[in-house]
């Protein structure tokens, strides 16, 4: 979706306001629709439209206390369908564990040491309360506490997707104003149905055929794997990096400069542009500075959520390259059905998830002058 | 997405085609939904035919682990010694079915619950939206794993999880594109004189909902071909010794140096035919773009 920017749209990304009547017109409820309104992510605010609010939810710090709150109240609930979903479907984790071979006592020894006899609603709120200190339970394979397992993984990831972050974004944004500037020209062609054709690629698709084109068959200039020992640092195998990373940002890059593209276009048609232009700066002043700080406004809540989509990419990534992050965890942790580590990997993932479209909402307001004066 | 409601077609004008053939018109002017249609035809058609093309079943032996291509092998043999070009003409049936089968039901409760909730407008719709942004709250491949967990890698448990993750995103979509239409003096009218609930929803209000739910469901299909394929390539797919694209790459990893052709043929199969996908989709974007220009002038 194109960035909108009609007044009415900005107005009403904020339920319109505090203390006004509810809207009553098919307009005014689109426009009170912040998601398609296009300014809050998929996980966005989920407050009733035009309901009078306390002090403190009100104005600008009140919309980030809201999201706050809504933030946590969404990982609370992911946390209820994450524990459901391992816990009350048919399949047994102990049988799963010992196999079919395994005696009833030693079943039932392992379900009571995996707290498997006690009401459902118990084993929800000791492990609930578990994570809440740091507690994640303990491996059923490898005997250890999760925390310890998934510790130097989530130092590896986390480096994994910053380093994507970090080479896509500037990326992005210099394809798309390249782009933008050449608009309908045959370097935008090229440029708009070479991102189309990567962003539909799925990434273990990248991600071998990086491995065929670079790590083995053609040329065998980088590892195909990432072999990097355990309780060691990232940063020391830059080689072993560069494949996943790249595979990464060919990932989210299409998205973010398609967005920044068409953000691109319409601030270079506007009039401060113009203005800029007959003052008589010189075109890159006019491109780089004038226009782009506007243009990445609105292009910051898809980058968010571009990145927050790294936290899934990365399942399958470090998977292709055996990368000891937390993807590939949960990837075995999923072969040997290690309930404690699949639960673990996957609220970390949700919460990475929440609250970088939490940063993206609040960025926006705060890039945002006209959704800033709504919410006054 | 403009906010205005869009004005019918006037009176005194010359008849008008019905919306989805305009749409469809429309698409089929861009030069890239025909790139994208000759792909997408071209491997559903190899995975449809190309079986009865295949000089082996897919599980014979018909050599050693990883030959090279010969006369008898024409892409060499797999990490077991079977004949790969047989494998890859057979395994694409399974990806195309699951990611179908998984689009459909993602879709069609996708519309079902967009629309329910922009004809409610009440309660109903915060709740069900809210519902949504729930499963949002997680890629939809950390919901696949977490299901193949507890239950094991069955196929019908991937088609469920895949769709249900996509019906969130379908709902979004069919809701936004549904809250101006539900105002509008058609629905009034079937209102008026006591049309069913049901058949406001799905006689009146989605026929005006079908660019965007066109656009959706092939960006939505691209996705599932990628996770069902992904799935599969992690080994939560279709079990060995079924042919299948995605857990072909995963048998034959290991041999890449020495035979590439197990891996690179269904490599060069998902990524066409999810290019295909994705150029269709793209073509009906820009289609429906086109028309509500047309629509605001």
């Amino acid at each position: 979706m194109p960035p909108s920017s009609s007044e009415a749209e900005a107005a009403g990304a904020v339920e319109g306001g505090p203390g006004l009547a509810p809207p009553t017109s098919a307009e005014a409820v689109v426009a009170a629709d912040p998601i398609s309104a296009g300014l809050l992510t998929e996980t966005g605010t989920a407050l009733p439209r035009g309901r009078r609010r306390l002090r403190i939810f009100r104005g600008i710090s009140g919309f980030i206390v809201r999201r706050i709150l809504l933030g946590v109240l969404t990982l609370f609930v992911a946390s209820i369908i994450i524990f459901a979903a391992t816990q009350a479907l048919p399949g047994d984790p102990a049988r799963a564990v010992l196999g079919r071979t395994a005696t009833p006592e030693s079943l039932a020894a392992l379900r009571e040491q995996l707290g498997l006899d006690k009401p459902v609603t118990e084993q929800y709120w000791d492990w609930l309360s578990g994570v809440l200190t740091g507690d994640l339970g303990t491996s059923l394979v490898a005997g250890q506490p999760v925390s310890e397992l998934l510790g130097s993984r989530l130092v590896n990831s986390a480096f994994l997707m910053l380093l994507a972050a970090l080479v896509s974004v500037p990326l992005a944004i210099l394809i798309g104003v390249v782009s933008a500037r050449r608009r309908d020209g045959p370097l935008d062609h090229t440029l708009s149905v070479v991102t189309l054709a990567l962003a539909a690629l799925p990434e273990f698709v990248v991600g071998i055929a990086f491995v065929v084109l670079l790590g083995t068959t053609v040329f065998e200039v980088l590892p195909p794997v990432s072999l990097i020992p355990p309780d060691e640092a990232p940063w020391n195998y830059p080689k072993e990096l560069i494949l996943p990373t790249l595979t990464l940002v060919v990932a989210v890059t299409p998205y973010i400069s398609r967005i920044m593209r068409a953000s691109m276009i319409e601030v270079l048609e506007s009039d401060y542009v113009e203005m800029a232009r007959l003052k008589g700066l010189r075109e890159r002043k006019v491109v780089w500075g004038h226009a782009l700080p506007n243009a990445v406004a609105p292009a910051i809540q898809v980058t968010a959520i571009n990145l927050a989509y790294l936290a899934g990419g990365i399942v399958v990534v470090e998977f292709v390259f055996a990368y000891p992050g937390i993807g590939a965890a949960l990837v075995d942790g999923v072969e040997n059905r290690d309930i404690p580590v699949v639960q673990a990997v996957a609220l970390i993932i949700a919460a990475v998830y929440v609250i970088l479209n939490l940063i993206a909402d609040v960025a926006t307001i705060l890039v945002s002058p006209r959704v800033r004066t709504a919410l006054r | 997405m403009t906010t205005v409601a869009a004005p019918g077609p006037a009176v005194g004008l010359p008849k008008q085609h019905r919306p989805w053939v305009v749409l469809l018109l429309g698409a089929w002017h861009q030069g890239r939904t025909k790139i994208g249609l000759a792909l997408v035809v071209l491997l559903v058609g190899c995975a449809l035919i190309g079986p009865l093309f295949a000089p082996y079943t897919p599980t014979e032996f018909v050599g050693t682990p990883f030959e090279k291509p010969s006369a008898d092998a024409l892409l060499g043999t797999d990490n077991l010694g079977r004949d790969v070009l047989s494998r890859f003409l057979w395994g694409g049936r399974s990806i195309l079915a699951l990611a179908a089968l998984s689009t459909l039901i993602g879709v069609g409760l996708g519309v079902a619950v967009g629309l329910v909730a922009a004809y409610a407008r009440n309660v109903v719709d915060d709740v069900l939206m809210r519902a949504m942004d729930v499963i949002l709250a997680f890629p939809q491949i950390v919901l696949a794993l977490v299901a193949v967990a507890t239950v094991g890698p069955e196929l019908w448990l991937l088609v469920l999880v895949v769709g249900i993750t996509t019906v969130p995103r379908v709902a979004r979509v069919v809701r936004g594109a549904a809250l101006d239409v539900v105002e509008r003096d058609f629905v009034r009218a079937a209102e008026g004189i006591g049309v069913s609930r049901t058949k406001i929803l799905f006689g009146e209000v989605l026929p005006n909902v079908t660019s965007p739910l066109v656009v959706e469901t092939s960006l939505r299909l691209t996705f599932s071909i990628a996770l069902i394929a992904g799935l599969s390539f992690l080994g939560f797919g279709l079990q060995p010794p079924a042919a299948d694209w995605g857990l072909m790459i995963n048998e034959n990893r290991l041999g890449l140096e020495i035979q590439p052709w197990g891996v690179v043929m269904p490599v060069i199969a998902i990524g066409l035919l999810t290019i295909g996908t994705s150029l269709v989709g793209d073509g009906f974007s820009r289609a429906s773009i086109g028309i509500e220009r047309g629509r605001a002038e």
